[in-house]
């Protein structure tokens, strides 16, 4: 479903990717571990298509299309969904006016028919009640105001609302407390099936625990060092990146 | 006595004065005519204003002066296809509004509609008041304008033919907006017209104005209009005046409006001007707090692009203790154009616990859009409160991204973020009917500037 390859990119002319090798298939979930600053959220940013991420090499194909010559909106509506790490607070824009807007702006994108008010009314209650999420919370600006955990939330409600077929999360579970935690994987799980495929970046071995991947990679210093099963976060939790350092530095 | 010759820049508009003078309305009336003659001595001895003048630094108005704007033409014939449906509203049934309709600044009968008002409100052409009942406008038109010394403000008062009278008496309420609905017909000539309206809101009455000032073509060529409005306006002890103002006009256009007010103690004026039109717009308020417990609201959203110039100068005199005055002016400037902000206030020794507020922001969406910034307080009262703010930005880029990778276009992405940007100051508007339709309005700007881009 969704192949990078030799992935380079530079951040302000700094390489900070340096050669990813990565296929996730339809219905996979991979989840990606690797030290602070190791170039994850780089990942998932040049994935979306961020300004000043530049691609120096490499390829990433979604479903057989080249990926990296769409524009970041045409990549949404193609079903590409990146979860922040830190979402973008924007002040005057109502999360529900938002929220409408990017899913009509998809669909329209994509030749389907757009959603009047009250059908999104009646699909966005539904999915910020299984969100244990609060209407105040639609009618208030977008991630103004809001607690870092309800950030977080909100990326998982407008993740729920857009129903990507490859959908990243980066630290999704950093910040949330443990019922949040829950909730949140709930929710990932509920959008689970055989069409979608994930890929979930995470420093805890715990929320592996609710959204169990198939895959889990290693990546430090710009480069999958490794990949293994879901017992290889189990490790890495007990044992740190240490052995990755040495890598690099033979390198 | 020596001839001081006149200047080039007002030769044309004298040569108008010796031409029209003994046709203009209330020609019989000499405190009328001692009122032009001062007007127009005034506009002799300065000419168009230039940037030589501190108030018109940033704001040139050379291109105007090069334009030999004629006296409109009688246009009523050429708006035969006008319905009033198609005139524009803030209420959802525009043909039921009460509204004057002036064309070229001259009162056009067919489209105004005055029924159902209540009693005790009078609204007429200026024209009409002169010619009928003078004596609803004498002693009051001029009174506050003839101090301010200015060289258009004297073009005006010497050329004015017609004009908004609105007059409320205390104590009376009127639930509906009335409108006001300026045309300026664009055609093959270049028209300059001088409309001068008189507003007096009564003892504790309550009255909503809406203003619209936009073009129509009446022929195929679109020659420059210039319309030099003054407008002088008493809201008096304890009543509420809401005065609104959208302004779309052409793009050969020249807008300069002077909105006077005087505000009696307890008094709330609530102005605020919605300007997207133009090609060199200025929107000018005297505001004079005249009495205790006064708050006078100075708001406006504007969205400019191309090469248009958009002023806005204001000046607050706060004349009297425990007044409030409040201003939020944001715009959204695009292209070459270029904004102007001109804010004073004055607190004059004795106005103490003064609440004065005024903040300016701009959003430049284009490397060569420009803001001219220029708060200005000045204080002789010791305990008051007074606070003013400027800001200019651009479009956040991390929320452009943001709102992209949520599959927003580019094009819509920057109109919903320069939306709330200017939906805020749109939230400044007392009225909620009006608040509501310029909300829509703007919407409707953005949508059409996003489909154009
Ligand atoms: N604009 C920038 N200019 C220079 N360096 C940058 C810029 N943005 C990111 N970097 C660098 O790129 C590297 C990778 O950052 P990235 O955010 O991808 O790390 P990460 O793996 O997501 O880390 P974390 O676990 O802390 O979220 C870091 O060294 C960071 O300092
Ligand atoms: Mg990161």
């Amino acid at each position: 479903m969704i192949e990078i390859r030799n992935l380079h990119a530079n951040v302000d002319g700094k390489p900070i990717l340096k050669g990813i090798d990565l296929t996730i298939g339809a219905g996979e979930v991979h989840a990606i571990m690797g030290p602070n600053g190791s170039g994850k959220s780089t990942l998932s940013y040049v994935l979306a298509g961020r300004e000043g991420y530049e691609v120096t090499e490499g390829s990433v194909t979604f479903d057989g299309k080249d990926v990296l010559a769409m524009e970041p909106e045409e990549r949404a509506a193609a079903g590409l969904f990146l979860a922040f790490q830190y979402p973008v607070e924007i002040p005057g824009v109502a999360n529900t006016t938002f929220l409408k807007a990017a899913l009509n702006a998809q669909r329209k994108q994509r030749g389907q028919q757009e959603l009047d008010a009250m059908e999104f009314l009646k699909l966005i209650r539904a999915k910020t009640r299984k969100l244990g999420m609060s209407d105040d919370m639609l009618k208030r600006a977008v991630n103004v105001g809001f607690s870092g955990g309800e950030k977080k939330r909100n990326e998982v409600l407008q993740m729920a609302v857009l129903e990507p077929r490859f959908a990243v999360l980066d630290e999704t579970d950093s910040g949330l407390d443990i019922d949040a935690l829950k909730i949140v994987a709930d929710g990932v799980n509920a959008l689970r099936g055989p069409e979608r495929s994930m890929l979930v970046i995470t420093h805890y071995q715990r929320l592996l625990q609710y959204i169990v991947p198939d895959k889990v990679h290693v990546l430090a210093f710009g480069r999958i060092q490794r990949t293994g099963g879901k017992e290889l976060a189990e490790e890495l939790e007990a044992k740190g990146y240490a052995e990755f350092g040495v890598a690099e530095a033979a390198a | 006595m020596t001839a001081v010759p006149n200047l080039p820049s007002a030769e044309p508009y004298l040569r108008q004065w010796t031409e029209r003078r003994a046709g203009l309305p209330g020609g019989g009336l000499a405190w009328l005519a001692h009122q032009r003659e001062t007007g127009i001595e005034r506009f002799r001895a300065k000419g168009v204003p230039t940037p030589r003048t501190e108030a018109w630094k940033y704001t040139n108005l050379r291109a105007l002066e090069r334009i030999a704007f004629q006296p409109p033409a009688a246009n009523e014939a050429a708006l035969a296809f006008v319905s009033p449906s198609a005139l524009p509203s803030v209420l959802p049934d525009g043909a039921a509004a009460v509204r004057l309709v002036f064309v070229d600044g001259r009162l056009h009968a067919g489209l105004s509609r005055t029924e159902g008002l209540p009693a005790g409100v009078r609204l007429l052409g200026l024209a009409d008041a002169l010619a009928r009942e003078p004596g609803l406008v004498e002693g009051r038109l001029g009174r506050i304008a003839s101090d301010l010394v200015e060289p258009l403000v004297g073009l005006n008062s010497a050329l004015a033919e017609d004009g908004l009278v609105l007059l409320v008496d205390d104590g009376v309420a009127v639930a509906a907006p009335i409108e006001v609905v300026h045309l300026s017909a664009t055609g093959d000539r270049a028209v300059a017209y001088h409309p001068r309206s008189l507003i007096a809101v009564g003892k504790g009455a309550l009255v909503t104005l809406v203003e619209h000032h936009l073009g129509i073509a009446v022929g195929p060529a679109a020659g420059a209009t210039f319309a030099n409005h003054v407008t002088e306006i008493e809201v008096g002890a304890g009543a509420t005046f809401h005065h609104y103002k959208v302004q779309r006009e052409g793009q050969g256009a020249f807008h300069v409006a002077r909105t006077l007010v005087r505000i009696a103690a307890d008094g709330h004026y609530d102005n605020f001007a919605l300007t997207s039109g133009a090609r060199i717009s200025r929107n000018e308020i005297h505001a004079r707090l005249d009495g205790t417990g006064v708050m006078c609201r100075l708001n406006g959203a504007y969205l400019i692009g191309g090469n248009q110039h958009a002023d806005t100068t204001t000046f607050i005199d706060h004349a009297s203790p425990e007044c409030g005055s409040r201003e939020v002016y944001k715009g959204a400037i695009d292209g070459d154009a270029r904004a102007v902000f001109q804010g004073k206030i004055l607190v004059r020794r004795g106005a103490q616990k003064t609440d004065g507020y005024q903040i300016n922001n701009a959003l430049l969406l284009s490397d060569a859009a420009e803001i001219d910034s220029k708060p200005e307080l000045e204080i002789y009262a010791d305990d008051v409160k007074c606070s003013h703010g400027a800001t200019v930005g651009e479009l956040d880029a991390a929320q452009l991204f943001y709102l992209r990778a949520r599959g927003l276009p580019l094009e819509q992405a920057r109109a919903l973020l320069i939306g709330a940007f200017l939906h805020e100051a749109v939230d400044e508007v007392q009225h909620e009917a009006v608040r509501d339709a310029f909300h829509a309005m703007l919407d409707g700007w953005l949508a059409a500037r996003e489909a154009s881009a």
